[in-house]
C-alpha cells in the first residue's frame, strides 16, 4: 500500500482538517483570537494551490478504492476551495460588522470544506456518506449561527429536521443497493448493477437524497428559509460550495454506479426535475422583494440548469456541469458579497430590494459589481454564467434534449426579469432619504474584485487565444 | 489592416477608462469625443483599401485559436461586402451621438459616456465577427448599455420600457441560441476533425447543408431573434415605448445601429443557411413587411408626439428592407442593404432634430408648437432635408433605397405577385403624408404660443453634428454607386450559391423521408419548381 501517496491524494483535505482542528485550539487557548482567521486563510490558500496542481491528471482512486482523485474531483476540489476561499475573506469583515465573528465559525467551514472534498472524491458509499454528513453538520451549526433572533432559530432547526431526514432517504437507498449488489464500491456497484427491484429503489431513494441537497424542486422546501437566516456570506458557501461538492459526488455516482440498466431511466427523471426546478425557482423568484430569498429561488434554479447538463449523460454534460458549477460559485458568491455589504450599513433593512434605491451611485464600484454579477447569473454575455448555460445547453442539444434546452432557455429568459429588477432599483430609482454608507475593507473590496474579474475573464476566456479550462475538466 | 479592425473595434472599449479617470465634466466629454473620432479615422483605412471585387470574401480577417481541439468556437472578425457599410456607418454615427449630448445630460456623465462607447463596440463587434457565436455574444453584449441608457437617462416611463426593451429582444435571441448551437453540431458532424463548428464561412458554403425540416424550425428560431430586433409587425411593441422614453443619443444609436442587427442578421444568418426556408416563407414575411409598412405609417400619421411619430415611421421604414431582403434579387437585396443606411441617417438626422427642439421646449407634443419656421430658420432647413430624404424625395437618399427595394421586388421570382411592390408603394405616399403634415403643424401656421417666439436657431455645435448626415444624404442620393458597389458582389454570389444550395438540399431530399407538410411546403416532387428556380438565377 502507497500509504504517503494515498496521503498526497487527499492533501486538500487532510489540511483544511488539520487546520479546523488547530483553529479550534487557537480558540480553546486564546478566545477571539485573530490568528484563528489567518490560519483558515492560509490554509485555504495552500490547500487551493494543491489543488490546481493536481488539476489534468487523470482520475485515479486511493485509500484502497474509498476515495478518488485527480480529473473531475480535482476540478471539484478547486470549485469548493475557491468558493469557500472567498467566502472566508468575506465573512471577516462581515461577521464582525453582525458582532458574530467567532473563531468556532472558522472552524466549521473548515470542517465542512474538509467533509466537502471527501465528498466530491467519493468512490464508496461509505466515504460518501461521510463526507456529506461532516460537512451537514457544519452547515446546520452555521444556519443556527443567529440563534437569539427567531429567524436563526427557525432556519436552522428546519434545516436540521428535514437535513436528517433526507439523509435517511439517502441512507436507507445506499442500503438497498449494497443489498442488491452486495459492494458498497460505486464502480462495483455499477458493475453489478441489475434491473431488480431493489437496485432500482436504491437508486431512486439515493437520488431524492442528492436532490435535497442540491434543492431541486420538490425539495427545495428549506432553502429560502435557511438562506434568509444564516448570516449571508455563510449562505454564500452554503449556496455554492456545498452544492458544488454534492453536484461533483453525482457526477461520479451517476457515471459510474448507475449505468443504462432497463427500467432505471434516471436521465428522464433528471430532466423532468430539471424543468420543474428551473421553472419553479425562477418564477418564485419573480416576486421576491427580500434580495436573499430571490437569490435562494435564482439558486434553486441554477440547481436546475445544472441538472440539464446531468441528464445528458454525456461525458459533455458533466464536464459542462462541472464549469457551471464553476460559473456558479464565483458569480454567487460575488452576488452575496456585495449584498452582505449592502446589509452591514445601518438605517434601513438593505436586504429589501426597495431599500437599495439609488445606491449604485452612491457606491459606484459595488454597484458596477453587482450589475456584472447579476448580469452573469442571468446568462448574458460576455460574462462567465453565460459560458456556462451555453455548455449546458449545448451538452443536451447535442444528447438530442432539444426541448429540454429550450424550456431551459425559455425560464432562464424569464429570469432575467427579477435580476434586472435590482438593477433598476440600484440606479433607475432616486434614493429614498439620505443614508450614511459605510466603506468596505480593503480586503473586502479586494476579494469582490478578483471575484468580477473571473467573472468577465472566464467569460472571454473560451475566445481568447490562451485559455482553456475546459480541457482541464476531463477524466470521469 | 487586420490590426486596424480589431483596433477599431476596442478602441471605445478601452477608451471607457480614460472617461473615468478625467477630472471634470469637459475633460469627459472631450476624451470621449477624441475616443470616437478616432475611431472613427482609423476604420476610414478600411473602407478605402477594401478590394471592392471581390467583397464576397471577408476581408481583414482575424483568426483566433480554436476553444478546443474538437470544438471550433474562435475568435473571428472580418468584413464583407454586407458588414461594410453598417460599420462604417456605426464608426461615423459615434462622435455624432457624443457631440448631440454634449449639453443635454442631466446626471452622472461618465456613465453616459461609458454606456454610449460600450455600445460602440458592441455594435462594430456585431458587424464584424464571422463566427456565430462571437456574433451572439456581441449581439447580446449590445443590450446592456441600451438598457442602462434608457433606464438612467430616459424619460418618465422609462424603468418599464427599458424592461420591456431588454426581455422582449433576449427572448427572443435566446431562441436563436438554442438553434444556435443545433446549427454548431449539425455542421461540425459535417466538417472533419470537429464535432462543432459556427464558422459563417463554412455555414454559407455550399458544402454545408440542412435538412428541409430542420431548415423550417430553425428559420423561424432565427427568424423570430432578428424580426424582434427589426422590429417586423407584430413584434414591433417594444419599440416606440423603447425610442419615446430613450435619451436623444440612445434614440439615435438604436434606430441608426441596433435595429439593423436584426435585417442583417437576416441577410448575413438566414439566407445562406437556410435557403429552402428563407424561400418558401418569403411571401409570408413580405406580407409581414407590407402590413408593417402600411401599420407603421397609418399608426404614425395619428401621433401627437413627434418622437413617437419618427418611432412608428421606423416601423414603416424598416419593413421596406424586410420587403427588400426577402426578394432576394439583387436590385431589392441592394436596395435593402442601402436603405440600411439611409434610414440609420435620416432617422438618425431626424431623432436629433426632435432632440434639439426638446432640449429647448421640453415638449414634443405636435400642438406646442407652430410657426416656428420664422423663429428658426437654420433648423427649418436641416429639420426639412432630413423629412424630405426620410419620405424618398428624389435627390436625396432615401429615394435611392426605396426605389431599388419596390423596383426588385415587383420583378421578385419569389414573390410572383405584384400586389406587394404595389401596396409597399402606397407606403411612400402615406410617409409623405405623415410627415409633411407633421412638418407643417410644427414649423408653419401662425407663431401663437409665448414659448415659442424666444426660441433660438441651431448654434454651431448643433448646425456641426447636422451637417456630415445632410452631405452623406445628398450624396447617396445624387451618386449611390459610391456605396452600392461594396455589397454588389456579394449580393450577387450569395443569392447565386443560395439559390443552388437550395436546388441542392431539394435534390437530395427524398418524398419519403419528409413528413407530408414538408412535402407540400417545400413542393419537392414538383420538378417544374426547381426548373424555374433554376432559370431565376441568372
Amino acid at each position: 500500500m502507497d500509504y504517503l501517496g494515498d496521503l498526497q491524494a487527499f492533501l486538500p483535505g487532510i489540511i483544511t482538517a488539520v487546520a479546523g482542528l488547530a483553529v479550534i485550539t487557537i480558540e480553546a487557548l486564546k478566545s477571539g483570537h485573530k490568528s484563528a482567521y489567518w490560519v483558515t486563510s492560509f490554509s485555504l490558500i495552500v490547500a487551493l494551490f494543491f489543488g490546481i496542481q493536481s488539476l489534468g491528471t487523470p482520475l485515479q482512486e486511493a485509500f484502497s478504492g474509498m476515495l478518488v482523485h485527480g480529473g473531475i474531483a480535482a476540478f471539484g476540489n478547486v470549485i469548493i476551495l475557491i468558493g469557500t476561499l472567498f467566502c472566508v475573506f468575506l465573512s471577516n469583515d462581515y461577521l464582525e460588522g453582525i458582532d458574530h465573528n467567532y473563531n468556532e465559525v472558522y472552524g466549521m467551514i473548515l470542517f465542512a470544506t474538509s467533509g466537502m472534498i471527501c465528498l466530491a472524491g467519493a468512490n464508496d458509499l461509505i466515504s460518501l456518506f461521510l463526507g456529506l454528513e461532516t460537512m451537514s453538520i457544519c452547515l446546520y451549526v452555521m444556519a443556527g449561527l443567529i440563534k437569539n433572533e427567531k429567524q436563526g432559530a427557525e432556519g436552522a432547526l428546519k434545516y436540521f429536521l428535514l437535513g436528517a431526514f433526507s439523509t435517511g432517504f439517502l441512507l436507507y437507498g445506499a442500503a438497498l443497493l449494497y443489498g442488491a449488489t452486495g459492494t458498497t464500491s460505486i464502480p462495483g456497484i455499477g458493475a453489478a448493477a441489475s434491473s431488480d427491484l431493489l437496485f432500482l429503489a436504491g437508486a431512486a431513494l439515493l437520488l431524492i437524497g442528492f436532490l435535497f441537497k442540491v434543492s431541486a424542486v420538490p425539495f427545495h422546501m428549506w432553502t429560502p428559509d435557511v438562506y434568509q437566516a444564516t448570516p449571508t456570506t455563510l449562505t454564500a458557501y452554503m449556496a455554492t460550495a456545498s452544492k458544488a461538492a454534492t453536484f461533483m459526488a453525482m457526477i461520479l455516482v451517476l457515471s459510474r454506479a448507475l449505468p443504462s440498466v432497463e427500467g432505471l431511466d434516471w436521465q428522464a427523471v433528471l430532466s423532468v426535475v430539471a424543468i420543474i426546478t428551473m421553472i419553479f425557482g425562477n418564477i418564485i423568484a419573480l416576486v421576491q422583494d427580500n434580495i436573499k430569498r430571490m437569490l435562494a429561488y435564482s439558486s434553486i434554479a441554477h440547481a436546475g440548469y445544472a441538472l440539464v447538463g446531468l441528464s445528458a449523460a454525456t461525458p459533455e454534460g458533466y464536464s459542462a456541469v462541472a464549469f457551471y458549477l464553476f460559473a456558479y460559485t464565483i458569480m454567487n458568491v460575488g452576488a452575496f458579497g456585495v449584498v452582505a455589504y449592502y446589509e452591514r450599513n445601518k438605517g434601513l433593512d438593505f436586504s429589501d430590494v426597495n431599500n437599495l434605491a439609488g445606491l449604485g451611485f452612491k457606491k459606484p464600484m459595488m454597484g458596477v459589481m453587482m450589475s456584472l454579477f447579476l448580469f452573469s447569473l442571468a446568462g448574458i454575455p460576455p460574462f462567465v454564467g453565460f459560458v456556462g448555460k451555453y455548455y449546458v445547453f449545448a451538452a443536451a442539444i447535442n444528447a438530442n434534449m432539444v426541448p429540454l434546452a429550450i424550456v431551459g432557455v425559455l425560464a432562464s429568459a424569464a429570469s432575467v426579469y427579477y435580476y434586472l429588477r435590482v438593477m433598476v432599483y440600484l440606479y433607475f430609482r432616486e434614493a429614498h432619504k439620505e443614508t450614511e454608507m459605510i466603506d468596505a475593507s480593503f480586503l473586502y473590496k479586494g476579494a469582490l474584485v478578483i471575484l468580477a474579474l473571473l467573472t468577465v475573464y472566464y467569460g472571454i476566456e473560451p475566445i481568447l487565444p490562451f485559455g482553456g479550462l475546459m480541457e482541464l475538466i476531463t477524466g470521469f | 489592416m487586420e490590426t486596424l479592425l480589431n483596433i477599431t473595434i476596442y478602441l471605445p472599449l478601452l477608451g471607457i477608462p480614460l472617461i473615468l479617470l478625467s477630472k471634470n465634466e469637459n475633460m469627459k466629454k472631450w476624451s470621449a469625443l477624441l475616443v470616437t473620432s478616432a475611431t472613427f479615422l482609423i476604420s476610414l483605412p478600411l473602407m478605402f483599401n477594401f478590394d471592392v471585387v471581390n467583397s464576397g470574401a471577408a476581408q481583414y480577417l482575424t483568426e483566433g485559436g480554436r476553444i478546443s481541439s474538437t470544438l471550433d468556437i474562435k475568435y473571428l472578425v472580418g468584413l464583407d461586402g454586407l458588414s461594410l457599410l453598417l460599420f462604417m456607418l456605426t464608426t461615423f454615427m459615434g462622435p455624432i451621438v457624443i457631440i448631440s449630448s454634449w449639453n443635454s445630460v442631466a446626471k452622472h456623465l461618465s456613465g453616459y459616456l461609458a454606456m454610449l462607447l460600450l455600445l460602440q463596440t458592441a455594435s462594430l463587434g456585431v458587424f464584424a465577427s464571422l463566427d456565430l457565436l462571437v456574433f451572439y455574444v456581441f449581439f447580446e453584449l449590445s443590450l446592456i448599455p441600451m438598457y442602462f441608457l434608457i433606464g438612467i437617462w430616459g424619460g418618465s416611463d422609462r424603468i418599464r420600457a427599458t424592461l420591456k426593451f431588454f426581455i422582449y429582444t433576449l427572448v427572443g435571441s435566446l431562441i436563436m441560441l438554442v438553434g444556435l448551437i443545433y446549427v454548431g453540431y449539425d455542421a461540425g458532424s459535417m466538417m472533419s476533425g470537429v464535432n462543432f463548428t459556427l464558422d459563417w464561412r463554412f455555414l454559407s458554403s455550399d458544402i454545408y447543408q440542412i435538412g428541409l425540416v430542420e431548415q423550417t424550425y430553425l428559420f423561424l428560431a432565427f427568424a423570430l431573434a432578428f424580426c424582434i430586433k427589426v422590429p417586423l409587425f407584430p413584434f414591433h411593441t417594444w419599440l416606440p415605448y423603447a425610442h419615446t422614453e430613450a435619451p436623444t443619443a440612445g434614440s439615435v444609436v438604436l434606430a441608426a445601429i441596433m435595429l439593423k442587427m436584426g435585417t442583417y442578421g437576416l441577410i448575413r444568418v438566414c439566407l445562406p443557411l437556410f435557403p429552402n426556408a428563407f424561400m418558401e416563407f418569403a411571401p409570408y414575411m413580405a406580407t409581414l413587411a407590407v402590413i408593417g409598412i402600411i401599420y407603421g405609417a397609418l399608426v404614425a400619421m395619428v401621433q401627437k408626439d413627434v418622437k413617437k411619430l419618427v418611432a412608428y415611421s421606423s416601423v414603416s421604414h424598416l419593413g421596406f428592407v424586410v420587403l427588400g431582403i426577402f426578394a432576394l434579387n439583387t436590385v431589392a437585396v441592394q436596395g435593402a442593404i442601402i436603405q440600411m443606411v439611409n434610414h440609420g441617417l435620416s432617422t438618425g438626422a431626424l431623432f436629433l432634430i426632435v432632440g434639439m427642439i426638446y432640449d429647448r421646449r421640453h415638449t414634443r407634443m405636435i400642438k406646442d408648437f407652430g410657426g416656428i419656421a420664422k423663429r428658426m430658420p437654420i433648423f427649418t432647413v436641416m429639420f426639412m432635408i432630413a423629412t424630405l430624404a426620410s419620405i424618398g424625395l428624389p435627390g436625396l437618399n432615401g429615394f435611392v433605397g426605396e426605389f431599388l427595394i419596390l423596383n426588385g421586388s415587383f420583378f421578385s421570382e419569389l414573390y410572383d405577385n405584384k400586389v406587394f411592390a404595389i401596396l409597399a408603394a402606397s407606403g411612400v405616399i402615406l410617409a409623405a403624408v405623415y410627415m409633411l403634415w407633421m412638418f407643417q403643424r410644427v414649423m408653419f401656421g401662425p407663431l401663437e404660443n409665448e414659448e415659442n417666439k424666444k426660441l433660438v436657431d441651431l448654434n454651431a455645435r448643433e448646425i456641426g453634428l447636422l451637417v456630415p448626415l445632410v452631405i452623406f444624404m445628398f450624396w447617396i442620393g445624387i451618386h449611390p454607386v459610391n456605396f452600392t458597389k461594396y455589397s454588389e458582389n456579394q449580393v450577387t454570389e450569395l443569392i447565386i450559391t443560395s439559390k443552388e444550395k437550395s436546388l441542392a438540399v431539394l435534390e437530395t431530399s427524398k418524398t419519403e423521408d419528409l413528413p407530408e407538410w414538408a412535402n407540400s411546403f417545400y413542393g419537392v416532387d414538383e420538378e417544374t419548381e426547381s426548373e424555374s428556380l433554376m432559370v431565376s438565377t441568372n
